[in-house]
């Protein structure tokens, strides 16, 4: 699965070209290369999350000290967060979070299916520019969107890595 | 013995220099506001559960400045988790301070979980954090004050204090201007990037 590496790299990369110091996640298999990447690099303090809500408000945080974030979450933490993401409007907190989907396409699993296709409506329900990467080649411009439309023009924005992009059937492939 | 929030807060923020303090909704706003608003100050009027978060990122993002979390028992255990996460970080400039009169104030005086047994400090040594205290005497305040102050390693205090309202002392209540005043003070022009 080398273009999955690949994307994985190119985020990292595209971080660090951000100064995108602090990075927080509650882990999915999906995002297990990038946690790697982040946690090895001197450079990103990585924060592991107990719930995904702690995430929106460490990037408030973070952000009235001059600290950029990014969380990394799954499609089922994006419910968790629905309350706490009023901050960052009512104090126009600049947002982004790379969100690996499930339930979303040819999902096994059928308790992922609520809340994966109920993430989109989820995000514009508290007025997220939502953008989406479903081929690897579409991840790096999307998020590259996602960090301009955060810390260049201050919005709250979700990056959706779809399931046709990291596979339904087993996540662990991520790691060969 | 039961304190007094108004008394205790203004004890802890005496000489606050370049204390950095973000309270959690409702009294304890009112309560840092009471002390003497300034651009420091980040007071939380609503996102229920995120003051200790809000405190972490702001201590991993200012590592050179002392930073205080003040806030209640309720709001406290809506976001017991954060004391793991935080534990696991282990900032040494960050202070959790529980303001604990073991109700919930703002809406009618009912009983929280610290009235029924849940035990907030021990909660915070058993997520990992070192110094985890009850403090029931004024004279107690100064020592942790200064403990703040040289960012002495992550700290945890829970104050009982007595179920008393006070006036409202209402901080300027628009997020968006009390975010810009604190990354002003801190940041300066670069606050406007």
């Amino acid at each position: 699965m080398a273009t999955v590496k690949h994307w994985s790299g190119e985020i990292h990369a595209l971080l660090r070209a951000w100064r995108a110091d602090l990075v927080s996640y509650v882990p999915d298999a999906g995002h297990a290369n990038l946690i790697g990447l982040c946690r090895a690099d001197r450079a990103t303090r990585t924060v592991p999350l107990a719930t995904e809500e702690e995430g929106v408000a460490l990037a408030t945080g973070a952000w009235l000290g001059g600290t950029r974030h990014v969380m990394l979450m799954q499609s089922s933490g994006v419910g968790n967060c629905v309350n706490m993401f009023a901050m960052l409007k009512t104090c126009q907190v600049p947002f982004l979070t790379l969100v690996t989907m499930r339930g979303d396409f040819g999902e096994f699993h059928p308790w992922q299916m609520p809340m994966g296709q109920g993430t989109p409506g989820a995000f514009a329900l508290m007025d997220f520019v939502v953008l989406r990467a479903d081929r690897a080649e579409d991840v790096v411009p999307a998020v590259e969107a996602g960090l301009k439309f955060s810390f260049n023009s201050y919005n709250r924005v979700a990056v959706l890595l779809g399931q046709r992009l990291l596979g339904a059937k087993d996540f662990r492939k991520v790691r060969e | 013995m039961k304190l007094d929030r108004r008394e205790v807060v203004k004890e802890l923020l005496t000489e606050r220099r370049d204390l950095l303090v973000v309270a959690g909704l409702g009294a304890c706003a009112w309560d840092i506001t009471a002390a003497g608003d300034t651009p420091l100050n980040f007071p939380l009027w609503g996102a229920m559960g995120g003051a200790t978060m809000v405190g972490l990122g702001l201590a991993l993002a200012q590592p050179k400045r002392p930073v205080l979390v003040i806030t209640g028992d309720g709001e406290m255990l809506m976001s017991m988790s954060s004391l793991a996460t935080i534990a696991a970080q282990r900032p040494k400039n960050l202070a959790i301070v529980v303001l604990d009169n073991e109700q919930y104030g703002e809406t009618g005086h009912q009983a929280t979980h610290t009235a029924m047994g849940a035990d907030l400090p021990a909660v915070a040594r058993g997520c990992g954090f070192a110094k985890a205290s009850v403090i029931t005497k004024m004279s107690a305040l100064p020592a942790l004050r200064r403990a703040i102050h040289k960012k002495a390693g992550l700290q945890f205090a829970s104050i009982k204090i007595t179920p008393a309202d006070y006036p409202k002392v209402l901080p300027p209540r628009d997020g968006a201007w009390l975010k810009h005043r604190m990354r002003v003070a801190l940041l300066g022009e670069r606050a406007h990037e």
